[in-house]
């Protein structure tokens, strides 16, 4: 593996940056909290919706960046990611159809 | 070694492949992960397409956050994140020489795995007892069919987790290089398990 600074060859450099995941581990545990706080306080749905979604992806770019080391990784895997997103928001919107279906009967 | 032995080992399993820029291990994990985002993608397109549906969600009425146990599924979200990171030190622990280290976080992260499911099963039975299968209605057919497939995405890191951990980490005092890269993709896994529950925990029981 190249030596990079997400990949460092020496042990001793290594553990000088695993400082990062114990910042990412605590702040997915403050979203957490901050997650089921909001639901108590009975917001209306869309609001509600939109927070909950709104937290949840940062959490899970904080997962996908950090823990599965996506802010430095090869091209490849990128070009692999943004063909799934692609796919995955086709599959999303798919049901959106049935709206249009709606509109034209 | 014959030459049949030679051709069967799986080439690209320390050195990057020249095209990619990474091991092959490591692009076969990305490439099944893309397939697994399709497959929760698929399932939470047609929750969203029940939900909007209905007219009103739960169909028997009330809150999902009444109907299902939040404090449970908060705790469980926290075991998950705990066992991320632990996951992420076993990791760390081979790419700074220490396999002692590796078997402590490994031992932790598959023991929170056995806690998540050991929740998981007192909300299951709970359910059980009050009659509500996942025939009751689309909400509990949608609760139990995605808790359902991830918790058996938890079995499968439980099962891999241990064989790296047990008879996998015998690689270790010949490639321990090779070994580092199981266990990193293993983790990348283990990862992607708990992304999807942070994803189901908001859209299953908080709204």
């Amino acid at each position: 593996m190249a030596e990079t600074a997400e990949h460092p060859s020496s042990p001793e450099e290594f553990k000088k940056h695993l400082g990062k995941y114990y910042v990412v581990f605590v702040a997915l545990l403050c979203l957490t909290a901050i997650t089921v706080g909001v639901s108590y306080l009975k917001l209306n749905r869309p609001l509600a919706i939109a927070i909950a979604l709104i937290i949840a992806t940062v959490k899970a770019g904080m997962v996908a960046g950090v823990f599965m080391h996506l802010i430095s990784e090869k091209k490849v895997i990128y070009a692999v990611l943004i063909l799934t997103a692609a796919f995955f928001l086709v599959v999303l919107l798919l049901p959106s159809l049935t709206v249009f279906e709606g509109v034209a009967a | 070694m014959s030459e049949y032995a030679a051709d069967a080992l799986i080439p690209h399993t320390v050195e990057p492949h020249p095209v990619t820029g990474i091991p092959n291990g490591k692009f076969g994990i990305w490439l099944f992960l893309a397939s697994e985002v399709m497959l929760f993608g698929a399932l939470f397109s047609s929750y969203v397409l029940l939900r909007t549906g209905a007219p009103h969600w739960p169909p028997e009425g009330g809150l999902s956050s009444e109907i299902l146990n939040v404090p449970l599924a908060t705790l469980n979200t926290a075991v998950l994140i705990t066992s991320s990171i632990t996951m992420v030190l076993a990791w760390a622990s081979c790419k700074m020489g220490r396999i002692d280290r590796f078997r402590l976080w490994m031992g932790a992260t598959i023991a929170l795995a056995f806690v998540f499911l050991v929740v998981k099963y007192f909300e299951y039975t709970h359910k059980f007892e009050l009659g509500h299968f996942p025939s009751h209605d689309n909400f509990y057919a949608v609760y139990f069919t995605l808790t359902g497939l991830h918790g058996l995405h938890v079995i499968g890191g439980i099962v891999v987790n241990t064989y790296l951990l047990t008879a996998g980490s015998r690689l270790w005092t010949t490639e321990p290089v090779h070994f580092t890269n199981r266990v990193e993709n293993a983790g990348l896994y283990w990862h992607f398990v708990d992304l999807v529950w942070i994803f189901l925990f908001p859209s299953l029981y908080l709204l």
